[in-house]
């Protein structure tokens, strides 16, 4: 394993400068071709996370299982952002508990640099997480009240001493706080002496202690005010540079996944209904749920009310311990057919597409895939 | 309470002033744990201060019992049997024509020795059993759960009589054991309770992604969080623990003559009430505001580590 | 403009009458042990019959805070409203005794909360509770109120009402919950609801299907709605018109159109900016700077004069009062001109 250092990896920077520079279709496309020819840094191949409900007080019997992950793959590459959207119990917490290993997997596999993660325990899973590590959601309870933000900044060093020798330790503190904008000042402090906002970052800087590749980022701005909200992102993008991460961004907020992202995957009920880069989900989506999705989403634009077209969802989201058959959005899908019930749509390239070159080239899970322009000229 | 109040005082303070310029300290900036708010609202109740002076007291004559009573409480003349109050005397006489004043302050170190022996016990006891129980969950919790279930089944003066009786001993230490034996349960499940409610939360699932062990999540995550209700329990179980003593001692097998306790002196007066009033009035009163302090306590020291309960 | 055309084509009520709702000066603080938090600090505004009004802010900038009061559901103490007038349909509601207070409240205006599950009883069917209101303030039969509330089920299009009468608040989701709420908040037809981020709990695709039958319901029965939230998105969906609070006063006040095309106020205008926009991409998100303040200790003269970018040094010693901007709006920006004018 490499030394951790705080300086940049030269090969992927250039990717994101490449980015920062260049129109965003274009970007995107660029992007997206330097991820052809990279080696992806995770790989995840049919994950699957059941949770089994029981009954009896004695002898528990199996009567049946939330299927809350249900057979999820996806790539991440070195330096990019891959936001994951969905709404609630759409299983993209679970997915970010399972690449943690906090939670054992049912079946599938996670390959970090080749290495199956969900295989691994003790010694080796503990090496492992010095490279993947997570922000959480609540910054109020992601925290330890009881403990002051030095020592919370300073655990990942008392578990994984090698990274910082012991009287290195309260300098790499005061660092790292002055990384994520706290004054330095702060280490004696409580959690509950700081607000949302701040507390974020402290988790951001725990997250930063052990200079992992790999961030996971769970909902890590939803509990926070608008004003603050657009702070917070921006140290997340800064820190992306400067620490050459990669980050899984999962989240609500369609329009904040979009500006992080560069690619972005759409999960349904346990499955990912469709993947590709920001431009093409964004603009050209092909399944009728991110369609939805996307056209549900209120626009801080009073003009654009009248002449908007809103595909209102009738119903709710099924119940992941009883998932429809076939297609898992066809109960609530204006075009669901027959053919919806009895087969499940695959995610791939849908066949319609796979010999133009369009942006609606990616992968759908859906039978009648097709584009319609939902965000109108946004 | 409208539920942004709270954030409303968390979000003073300033990461960094906008212009970079260094902020103006405040007094109320200064680092301060929730150990140090739980103090801050504990020191002006004033309820706390009368229960602690009360019991500050207690602990001080059952340690010097001289300090206050300068007989000696097993120093009886059975001529002064039953008199009632009189200069030198105040408290009057007992049966067995042993000074009532004294007595009870002599009575005094048995009902806190057997209060801090039992609620020490019980603690840890009661702590690390359904700490573990509720961490790891599972078939240990399933064990432990179940076995605390039947200590629960037992009546407590039932089985006083009983194990008391069969262990004859009438010290201080079999009676702190069988209320520890006992009571343990019942603090097993708040801890339980206390311990499943953390290891829910945010941070012990970040520490767990860091790659801590067992012993660190449970000492430096799980056990400060939820240490504030074992402690509020443990202090009003102080005083219904010294209570029991003295139920266990009035019935006859808990401390035995020749040993002080207030439980043998209300047990004596029981009998005498009609004749002697007083000699009941005095360790009946002390044993009262014995417990209510711990009781009073208990509940200060709950509001102050938790105002959600109140 | 185009615009203003479009504010006189809002339904309002005859000129003649008062606004159904007017707060007046509304001051609410709060006993804390760091020392009194001024959550309101002097708040004005009114509702008509019929108009949605947003009120717009961070958390701690007092806009659920004024609700409460109005509702009249805040606990006091530790709270006080030391100063303030709630006219409803004319008549201060802080001079009134409980018992009238009590009468309006649920009749005559009605509130919805963010957390339904919380805000329904968790141990009786949503029928009962639902037709409590009827029995309570209209003294029906049980067979009556039952019948009335799966005719209300039925209009806040609960599927199949009549067979879900009985089910509990668990049995139901999140979104169809909210509706339970709003299906309560209808039942004895008030003139004025009180949303308090009605939607904020609920996914996008539910949202936008609660959002939906709330204006629908609000057209129908011509009612006052007063929409708290921290939505942008939300407000411009829905709104007549915003005001939007920072640190218990209102900053600035409009109708919608106005205020995102033209903000009067570096506040609401830097919470524009701060959306991500597609053609910022790969940049640097607008961010407003530093945090809102600690209400125990709001900075003198403007609230807002340690974070704003034209701040000068009026801003650090002179409250800046709501200049009118226009003929229905306002701003309390000592610079409004400045803000509107780039």
């Amino acid at each position: 394993m490499s030394e951790p250092t705080l300086s940049k990896d030269p090969e992927s920077s250039a990717a994101t400068a490449a980015e920062a520079g260049a129109p965003v279709v274009e970007a995107a496309e660029a992007a997206a071709a330097q991820l052809a020819d990279r080696e992806p840094i995770l790989q995840v191949r049919n994950l699957v996370k059941h949770f089994p409900l029981t009954q009896g007080i004695v002898v528990k019997r199996q009567i049946g299982a939330v299927k809350a992950v249900d057979g999820v793959s996806f790539d991440l590459y070195a330096g990019e952002t891959l936001g994951i959207v969905g709404e609630s119990g759409c299983g993209k917490s679970t997915v970010a508990k399972l690449l943690m290993s906090l939670e054992q997997a049912t079946a599938g596999e996670v390959f970090y640099k080749g290495q199956d993660i969900t295989k691994l325990s003790g010694r080796a899973l503990k090496a492992v997480r010095r490279n993947i590590q997570m922000v959480f959601q609540d910054p109020y309870t992601s925290l330890n009240p009881r403990m002051t933000v030095g020592d919370i900044i300073g655990e990942p060093f008392d578990i994984h001493p090698e990274v910082a020798p012991k009287g290195d330790r309260r300098k790499r503190v005061e660092e790292l706080l002055d990384v994520v904008g706290l004054n330095p000042e702060y280490i004696n402090r409580y959690p509950h002496q700081f607000s949302g906002g701040q507390r974020q970052r402290i988790g951001i800087a725990r997250g930063l202690a052990l200079n992992p590749e790999i961030i996971i980022c769970d909902e890590p701005v939803s509990a926070l005010d608008v004003s603050v909200q657009a702070q917070v992102i921006n140290l997340m993008e800064k820190l992306q540079d400067e620490f050459n991460l990669s980050y899984i961004f999962i989240a609500h907020d369609l329009s904040i996944v979009r500006h992080i992202s560069d690619r972005v995957g759409v999960m349904y009920l346990g499955k990912i209904a469709e993947i590709g880069s920001d431009a093409e989900i964004y603009e050209h989506p092909t399944h009728p749920y991110t369609q939805a999705l996307l056209s549900a989403v209120p626009v801080p634009d009073p003009e654009a009310r009248e002449h908007r077209e809103r595909i209102i969802l009738s119903g709710d989201v099924p119940s992941p311990a009883n998932p429809p058959s076939g297609c898992r959005f066809r109960t609530r899908c204006w075009k669901a057919e027959a053919r919806c019930a009895e087969e499940e749509p695959l995610l791939a390239i849908p066949t319609r597409f796979a010999e133009v070159d369009t942006p609606a080239k990616h992968e759908s899970a859906c039978h009648f895939a097709e584009e319609k322009d939902v965000v109108g000229a946004a | 309470m409208p539920e942004n109040t709270d954030a409303v005082i968390l979000d003073g303070v300033p990461a960094v002033a906008p212009d970079g310029a260094p902020v103006p300290v405040d007094k109320r900036d200064k680092p301060r744990s929730l150990w140090n708010d739980a103090w801050y609202d504990l020191s002006r109740k004033p309820i706390f201060y009368i229960s602690a002076l009360v019991i500050l007291f207690l602990i001080v004559i059952s340690i010097w019992p001289g300090l206050i009573a300068s007989q000696d409480p097993l120093q009886c003349n059975l001529i002064d049997s039953q008199n009632g109050p009189s200069s030198g005397h105040w408290f009057g006489f007992d049966q067995q024509g042993c000074d009532v004043y004294t007595r009870t302050v002599y009575g005094a170190r048995a009902s806190v020795e057997v209060g801090i022996f039992s609620t020490l016990g019980v603690a840890v006891l009661g702590a690390v059993l359904g700490g573990l129980s509720g961490y790891f969950g599972g078939w240990l919790d399933s064990i432990i759960s179940r076995v605390s279930d039947i200590f629960f089944g037992i009546p407590i003066l039932l089985g006083g009589v009983v194990f008391l009786s069969a262990v004859k001993g009438g010290s201080v230490l079999t009676v702190s054991t069988f209320i520890i034996l006992l009571g343990w349960p019942q603090l097993a499940r708040i801890a339980r309770g206390a311990v499943i409610t953390a290891k829910e939360q945010d941070y012990v699932l970040a520490a767990k992604a860091l790659g801590a062990g067992h012993g660190r999540i449970l000492l430096r995550h799980i056990a400060p969080n939820a240490l504030a209700p074992v402690i509020v329990w443990s202090t009003i179980a102080l005083g219904t623990f010294i209570s029991l003593e003295a139920t266990l001692s009035f019935l006859g097998v808990g401390l035995k003559p020749p040993a002080v306790s207030w439980g043998i002196d209300i047990s004596a007066a029981a009998e005498q009430i009609r004749n002697a009033p007083h000699m009941l009035l005095w360790p009946a009163g002390a044993l009262s505001v014995t417990v209510l302090a711990f009781i009073l306590l208990g509940d200060a020291v709950r509001d102050a580590l938790d105002p959600k309960l109140r | 403009m185009t615009v203003i055309d479009d504010i006189s084509d809002v339904p309002t009520p005859d000129a003649k009458l008062a606004p159904l709702l007017e707060v007046r000066d509304l001051h609410v603080e709060f006993h804390t042990r760091d020392g009194v938090a001024k959550a309101v600090n002097g708040v004005n505004y009114s509702v008509n019959a019929g108009e949605t009004l947003a009120v717009l802010g961070e958390s701690g900038s007092g806009k659920s805070v004024s609700a409460q009061a109005v509702m009249g559901i805040l606990d006091m103490p530790p709270a006080r409203i030391p100063k303030g007038e709630i006219l409803f349909q004319g008549r201060d509601m802080l001079k009134m005794s409980g018992e009238e207070r009590r009468k309006i409240r649920g009749r005559k205006i009605a509130m919805i909360f963010q957390d339904a599950l919380s805000s329904l009883n968790p141990v009786l069917s949503v029928g009962y509770q639902l037709g409590e209101m009827y029995r309570v303030h209209q003294g029906l039969s049980r067979k009556d109120a039952k019948a009335k509330a799966i005719e209300l089920m039925d209009r806040v299009r609960i599927p199949a009402a009549r067979e879900r009468v009985g089910d509990y608040p668990h049995q139901f989701s999140g979104g169809m919950r909210q509706r339970i709420m709003i299906a309560m908040a209808l039942a004895l037809e008030p003139d004025l609801i009180i949303a308090d981020e009605p939607t904020t709990a609920l996914d996008v695709t539910v949202q936008a299907q609660v959002m939906e039958l709330l204006a629908e319901l609000q057209a129908e029965y011509n009612m006052g709605l007063i929409l708290i939230t921290h939505d942008l998105g939300v407000v411009a969906d829905v709104a007549d018109k915003i005001a939007v609070m920072y640190a218990g006063r209102i900053v600035e006040d409009a109708p919608v159109h106005d205020i995102y095309s033209k903000p009067a106020h570096p506040y609401t205008k830097g919470l524009l900016q701060s959306i991500p926009r597609l053609d910022q991409k790969g940049q640097e998100l607008y961010a407003i700077k530093g945090l809102p303040p600690n209400l125990t200790r709001i900075p003198s003269g403007c609230a807002f004069n340690p974070r704003c970018p034209m701040a000068q040094d009026i801003c650090r010693t002179d409250v800046p009062q709501l200049h009118p901007v226009g003929t229905a709006r306002g701003s309390a920006c000592h610079f409004w001109k400045e803000t509107l004018g780039e």
